[in-house]
């Protein structure tokens, strides 16, 4: 309204009223321009000459496969131009009996599972072949066949519980080390905030690669590599806005803000492992536990540096710990129920946004605690702690690649 | 078998690439897939029982469900595979001045989607708009004219394996024929045996195995084998010999759906598993014979097994006494083609498969049953 009246005034001639009519005129034009655009489209149809008699463009992708008693069931989503019809499904090289549902051509964007009353063989690879009433196939591969754990009580509990220990526990273990921390000097200090940014670049780094390739994974229609793009920068644009409202966060701001970027993060990685749950692909080892874990001790020590100079509660400690951790319950929950690469690869993509702001401001918080401004960041403590954070994360994560 | 927290870790778990079976509710490894099998069969035996569309719901279950699921529309396709078996285009017969036989056959191609598994369509190209294209049937020493009308989107042309002209070769340059066109082939009938005849149109693969082929069959004159007179007279269409034989034609092949260079759908006569849901009737005490020919492309080597029984076997046809005796499996290398001859008199009544031994064929549609029956009254 501001910039109205301002306009109004430089131009006598033009009365408010009769400038907003104007403004109103011309957002109907564009519209109507478009609407008449639509009607043509729709009457005249134009690209049917375009039309060769070549089939339509047909794209399917495998969202769920589970694996149970009475065989396999996988969850397709379809994309394409036009909606799809499957004919047949093989199994490793044979037509198999299936039941579809919904039955009838699947609609573009729609899914639709797939039942196999298949023999199964534990621990080994299978191989599943959908061909389409064109004679177009879409192979999906069972790396190895392990059955889905079924949803239940117990089975949310065990998976809840396996959240706290890759999760919460080691951040909190991690957080231990605060009295120990606390007498640090600005060296000290320099290290552990280094530190803290080496590990957040590595998490970085692997939360953006593992949120593209999930999104290759998925279905078209959900344009993955740009919803990645899109989703960090969003969640990076809005966290700097929400941190910097009353200035650079420091002390338990920053604390908070680190807890929810790993927390962001955690959540991704609960999601993945849910999904190896769902997916029946892998099951989990003590090694993966393990090294999620090692891994996420480094968190739990990161979340604490911004507070060594301050005294916080217990229960802080506890609530940030929670905060960082306790998404991985969270997700590992989604990932076992309804998982579909799409969901995963924002989740990651939303963390990896998070992390950087996260960077940038526990950058900033170095340079201004330590006095130098930005000579710190080229200190050789501070070079230490990067390399440091990066290196343990890079040699922690080796327990956790499958 | 460690117990740790809410995992259970198993040393077999382990072995797989350094992961483990976990989660409270997962199943132990060991023993839970000897359970799902027998879980699985049950669950078959009801599904399949379920399944109105097959005429034979017991069977589904012997064979573990490896079956196409629904009926193709034999009407649309325009061709009914039961009767693929059974017919015979034998021509119009005239005669020539000097009193020897003139057969001749009337052929198109054209353009048609067909089904080949059921929702499966192919865009195929046809010897009269169907896959295999006509059992061509002649007598040795005929003259046969076979005219070919090219009503199809692409050159064509028809060549016969059998002894003609170089000008009757149906190749480029000798008898291949442009969109619209027409070609006569014109040759005598021999050697008499079990052939067959392609498109030889470039590039070959795409047209053979597009649908452009067929059987042709040579039957032997008796009055030219006076020491076999009676083997050849039961090979002779239209003799009382012959019609105490049940004869088949079948051609084995293949279709490549999605441009792979290899086949999705295997068959004999086109839709896959059609004589698994429907078994060809055979009467007991009557001989068989089938004239087999393996066109399908990609693969070289196809082959036919018979279950519970063993035949005698023609190569080419081109012999009236057996190349191969007392065999359940031979192999036909690409355009390899025989004749096969057997009985069931001595068994029990009931179904009896047949099937190539590349299990990957069987199971990719190429598979069928003979319903053996007592005489009927
Ligand atoms: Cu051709």
């Amino acid at each position: 309204m501001n910039e109205v009246s301002r306009i109004a005034a430089a131009e006598p001639t033009a009365g408010p009223a009769r400038k907003s009519r104007a403004a109103f005129l011309w957002l109907i034009l564009p519209m109507a321009a478009l609407g008449l655009a639509i009607v043509w489209l729709v009457a005249v149809n134009p690209l049917s000459r375009f039309g060769n008699g070549a089939p339509p463009v047909e794209t399917l992708t495998f969202e769920r496969t589970i694996l149970s008693d009475d065989g396999i069931r996988v969850l397709v989503r379809a994309g394409g131009s036009e909606p799809m019809t499957i004919a047949q499904v093989q199994v490793d090289d044979a037509y198999w009996q299936f039941a579809q549902d919904p039955p009838g051509p699947i609609g573009r964007g729609s899914t639709a599972w797939i039942h196999l009353p298949f023999p199964w063989v534990l621990g080994e690879a299978h191989a599943i072949n959908i061909v389409t009433n064109t004679g177009a196939t879409f192979e999906h591969e069972i790396a190895v066949a392990v059955p889905t754990t079924a949803h239940n009580a117990t089975s949310l509990l065990s998976q809840g519980l396996l959240g706290v220990l890759v999760g919460l526990v080691p951040v909190a273990i991690g957080m231990m080390f605060y009295p120990a921390l606390r007498g640090v000097g600005r060296d000290g200090m320099d290290f552990l905030l280094a530190l803290t940014v080496g590990l957040l670049a590595f998490l970085l780094v692997d939360a953006t690669a593992e949120a593209f390739e999930l999104a290759g994974e998925s279905a078209a229609i959900f344009q993955g590599q740009a919803m990645v793009w899109l989703a960090a920068a969003a969640s990076f644009l809005l966290l700097m806005a929400v941190g910097r409202r009353q200035g650079a966060p420091s002390g338990l701001a920053l604390a908070t803000f680190i807890a929810l970027g790993i927390g962001l993060h955690n959540l991704g990685e609960g999601l993945a492992i849910g999904a190896a749950f769902a997916a029946g692909a892998a099951g989990l080892g003590s090694f993966l536990v393990l090294g999620f874990m090692a891994h996420n001790i480094t968190e739990g020590i990161g979340i604490s540096a911004p507070l060594l100079k301050k005294r916080p509660a217990l229960w802080i400690f506890a609530a940030l710990a929670l905060l960082a951790g306790g998404p991985a319950v969270v997700g590992l929950w989604i990932g076992s129920l309804a998982y579909a690469p799409q969901w995963s690869a924002l989740a990651l993509a939303v963390g990896a946004g998070a992390i950087l702001q996260v960077m940038v401001e526990v950058a900033a918080y170095l340079m201004r605690s330590d006095g130098r401004g930005s000579t710190a960041l080229l200190a050789p403590t501070t070079i230490a702690g990067l390399t440091t954070g990066v290196a343990f994360m890079y040699g922690t994560a080796m327990l956790v690649k499958i | 078998m460690t117990r740790w927290g809410p995992f259970e870790i198993t040393r077999r778990g382990l072995l797989w690439g350094g992961v483990t079976a976990a989660g409270g509710s997962v199943i132990c490894a060991s023993g839970s897939s000897i359970a799902q099998s027998e879980h699985l069969a049950d669950h078959m035996a009801d599904h399949s029982a379920h399944t109105a569309a097959s005429p034979l719901p017991g069977h589904g279950s012997a064979h573990g469900a490896m079956i196409t699921v629904g009926e193709v529309d034999e009407a649309r396709n325009g061709f009914e595979t039961a009767k693929l078996l059974t017919e015979w285009d034998t021509g119009t017969v005239s005669r020539l001045p000097d009193g020897r036989v003139l057969r001749t056959f009337e052929l198109e191609g054209i353009d048609k989607e067909i089904e080949i598994a059921p929702g499966i369509m192919f865009p195929a190209w046809t010897y009269n708009g169907r896959v295999p294209g006509p059992s061509l049937r002649a007598t040795e020493g005929d003259r046969l004219r076979i005219v070919f009308r090219n009503l199809g989107s692409h050159p064509h042309s028809m060549h016969f394996h059998g002894i003609h002209a170089a000008r009757m070769d149906g190749v480029p340059g000798a008898g291949l024929i442009d969109p619209g066109d027409e070609f006569v082939y014109e040759f005598d009938a021999r050697p008499f045996g079990c052939h067959l005849y392609h498109c030889h149109a470039l590039p070959l693969k795409r047209h053979i195995q597009k649908g452009m082929y067929g059987l042709f069959v040579i039957d032997p004159d008796p009055a030219r084998h006076p020491e076999l007179t009676d083997i050849a007279r039961s090979r002779l269409l239209g003799t009382p010999e012959n019609a105490e034989w049940q004869e088949f034609a079948m051609v084995m092949n293949g279709f490549d759906t999605n441009f792979d260079n290899e086949n999705e759908v295997y068959a004999v006569n086109t839709v896959a598993h059609a004589y698994m849901k429907r078994p060809i009737r055979i009467v007991r005490d009557r001989p068989v014979r089938i004239y087999l020919a393996n066109v399908v492309e990609f693969d070289p080597i196809n082959s036919f097994h018979l279950h519970a029984n063993f035949f005698n076997y023609f190569e080419q046809g081109t012999t009236l006494t057996p190349t191969l005796s007392t065999v359940d499996l031979i192999t036909q290398i690409q355009a390899q083609r025989g004749i096969l001859e057997f009985s069931f008199k001595d068994h029990e009544p009931g179904l009896y498969m047949f099937h190539p031994h590349q299990s990957e064929f069987t199971e990719l549609g190429w598979s069928g049953m003979f319903d053996v029956v007592e005489a009927i009254a």
